[in-house]
């Protein structure tokens, strides 16, 4: 980003070791994603197929969307719990617009936009006024359903245009769906970002150690402000694509999205403390979850299982690798 | 790599204890899709739900739904029903609008659709369930006071709000039966706005401005609940009987204390089990949804559709203390 970070070459951890386990943890969860896909395949008869695997992808794209920016947030030692809260404002503002008879092209535009000033909100607390992005997106999280409850109460806005209905309806070609393509996109761009660029660098960087960052000559705030912006335009992405999924806004849409977003990050071999973690096993992880739900919904497995079970992977995924070392260690001894 | 083995090894396992539950295929299988599990009342009507399959015989319940209750929860709810090709979807929806996409594919690919409790709109079900109706709630009410005055009296009414829609539409409903009740006077209507003490208050104020005052009706769980506890305090238990609309597991000190004689709401049980008859009649039947229609739904009579292609089970259930035991714990 600036000279100075060109010049330097930052790893993404000091201990070869350290790295060769995240190398691993892909592997790993890669691994746990085929069996995955086994199973579901002798489990149910209505698995391997075409059109019903399109179908369980609305399971995770949307949220995979925000966990890509969310993960870089998280390697740089912030968090936004407010992602969800986002959709609501923006879906709630795109509704509002259609009441003022916006159409399609000005309806995405707003939904883009307000995510992005809900992320220039966070960001201006966490960067500027130096407040930890924990405390304030926990009040972001409140503050902008909140304002989606006063707007729309009890109602719900109704009657997209057909041709809204496009971003999470439509198909690019046979069972390919637009918000698959969208995925797709969205995953290069923010693997190239992050794994190529400088700005990715710096990204690491900031979470291994801001204090050094800042003496290497990295803009800490800015770079952090601009992942703010991300995450927040991330969350107008989705918004445009959920809504036009569901057809309607209510403030009660997307709730609880943000903690399947940062489980999604975190069983993408994402450290929550900062400082590592990769696009790929994100993209892995998104794949994971959302073969895992639909697996065990066609096998009419309740929710509350499914939560446990979601659970249970994520401690399972994250747990391994450590048990694996230490049985190695003690094995050595 | 032993680590891997390992997990497909336990992956495999897993696998074995599903497969356990694989489905008859030659079944019918209707899917009872609720707001959100662990709730009691959609528990009673999955009860339902089950007696029904067992009475029509070659019928398999889905009882499913989401943890939260949430429209995506819904939909990938149905999404899996849809990719499971059940025969037929009965949902009690959280959001109108929502699920309308989701449940046009569903009938798209063949699927019957119907919504009961909580509606779906028109163009996303083939038919819609209420529990009752306006006019058969309006009668209720009056109707629970009435039979436990034989010789007449004065009763009261104790509502919500007074711009409260579903409150003011019943006591419209009543006033137009109530030639059918002689003797029965009602001498004062008073709003506790849904609030507990503010109803607490205007019953009591009702029972000093009417001490003859026979019985308390308040349309409403919140007024009925504090009515019954006024009328406990005023000592006037056996005197003033107060009735409505009320949850059984909130009024069944009232029924106990004797301050409640009966009241009336939906019967879970009875509901769940209409919906999966109307599911396995459109869908196995070939009964046609259209206005008009009237579909039999097993011991529950015949559903006659309105314009709306919507119907009402039946009048408001009533708890007394003969059934009070059974339903407190169920919702």
């Amino acid at each position: 980003m600036t000279d100075t970070a060109s010049q330097r070459y930052i790893p993404n951890r000091l201990h070869s070791r350290a790295h060769r386990t995240i190398r691993s943890w892909e592997a790993l969860l890669l691994a746990v994603a085929i069996a995955i896909f086994i199973v579901n395949s002798f489990a149910s008869p209505y698995f391997l197929n075409a059109w019903n695997l399109s179908d369980a992808t609305f399971n995770f794209t949307e949220k995979a969307m925000i966990a890509f920016a969310m993960a870089m947030l998280i390697i740089a030692g912030e968090i936004d719990l407010s992602v969800a809260s986002i959709i609501a404002l923006a879906s709630t503002a795109m509704g509002l617009a259609l009441q003022y008879g916006a159409g399609t092209p000005e309806l995405v535009v707003i939904g883009l936009t307000v995510g992005l000033l809900c992320g220039a909100f966070n960001a201006v607390f966490v960067t500027v006024l130096g407040l930890p992005s924990i405390v304030v997106t926990i009040g972001t999280m409140s503050l902008f359903r909140g304002i989606s409850y006063i707007i729309l109460g009890d109602d719900a806005f109704r009657g997209y245009p057909a041709s809204f209905s496009w971003f999470g309806q439509g198909y690019i070609y046979w069972v390919f769906t637009v918000e698959m393509l969208l995925f797709v996109i969205i995953a290069v761009v923010y693997g190239v970002v992050l794994h190529k660029t400088n700005f990715g660098r710096a990204v690491y960087a900031i979470g291994n150690n801001p204090t050094g960052a800042l003496f290497s000559g990295i803009r800490v705030q800015r770079v952090k402000f601009i992942l703010f912006l991300l995450t927040g335009l991330m969350s107008g992405v989705a918004a445009v694509c959920l809504t036009s999924r569901l057809g309607s806004t209510r403030p009660s849409i997307a709730t609880g999205m943000e903690l399947e977003v940062v489980t999604m990050v975190v069983l993408g071999g994402v450290n929550i403390l900062g400082g590592s973690g990769s696009i790929p096993g994100v993209v892995i992880a998104a794949f994971v979850m959302g073969l895992v739900t639909f697996g065990l919904g066609l096998l009419n497995v309740p929710g509350i299982v499914m939560s446990i079970f979601i659970g249970l992977l994520l401690i399972g995924v994250i747990a391994l690798p450590r048990l694996w070392t230490m049985a190695v260690r003690r094995r050595k001894a | 790599m032993s680590v891997f083995k390992k997990l497909i090894a336990s992956a495999a396992v897993a696998s074995a204890m599903f497969a356990g539950p694989a489905m008859a295929q030659d079944n019918v299988r209707i899917a009872l899709v609720v707001k959100a599990l662990g709730i009691g009342f959609f528990e009673a009507a999955a009860e339902g739900a089950e007696e029904a399959a067992a009475e029509l015989g070659n019928v398999e319940i889905i009882y499913t739904g989401p943890t939260d209750t949430t429209a995506e929860g819904q939909i990938e709810v149905i999404n899996s029903l849809i990719a499971q090709n059940v025969d037929a979807i009965a949902v009690s929806s959280n959001d109108t609008d929502a699920l309308v996409p989701a449940l046009q594919r569903a009938m798209q690919r063949g699927i019957t659709v119907i919504s009961w409790d909580s509606g779906v709109a028109p163009e996303g079900r083939q038919l819609h369930l209420n529990p009752s109706s306006n006019s058969l709630i309006g009668n209720m009410i009056i109707k629970l006071a009435a039979d436990h005055l034989p010789d007449g009296g004065q009763v009261a009414l104790l509502s919500a709000t007074t711009t409260s829609t579903n409150q003011n539409i019943w006591m419209e409903e009543m006033n137009k039966v109530m030639g059918n009740y002689p003797g029965i006077e009602v001498v004062a209507t008073v709003y506790g706005d849904d609030l507990a003490d503010k109803s607490y208050r205007e019953a009591t104020g009702l029972m000093q401005s009417y001490p003859d005052l026979d019985a308390i009706i308040a349309p409403t769980s919140v007024g009925i609940v504090a009515a019954a506890q006024a009328v406990v305090d005023a000592g006037k238990v056996g005197q003033v009987n107060v009735t409505g609309l009320g949850l059984p597991s909130e009024m069944a000190g009232a029924i106990e204390s004797g301050a409640s004689q009966s009241f009336a709401i939906w019967n879970p049980i009875d509901l769940g089990y209409s919906a999966t008859m109307l599911a396995y009649e459109l869908s196995q039947n070939g009964v046609e949804a259209a206005p008009g229609a009237e579909i039999p739904m097993g011991r529950m009579g015949v559903l006659t559709l309105d314009d709306n292609n919507e119907g009402a089970m039946a009048d408001p259930f009533v708890y007394d203390a003969s059934n009070i035991e059974q339903f407190k714990s169920i919702f």
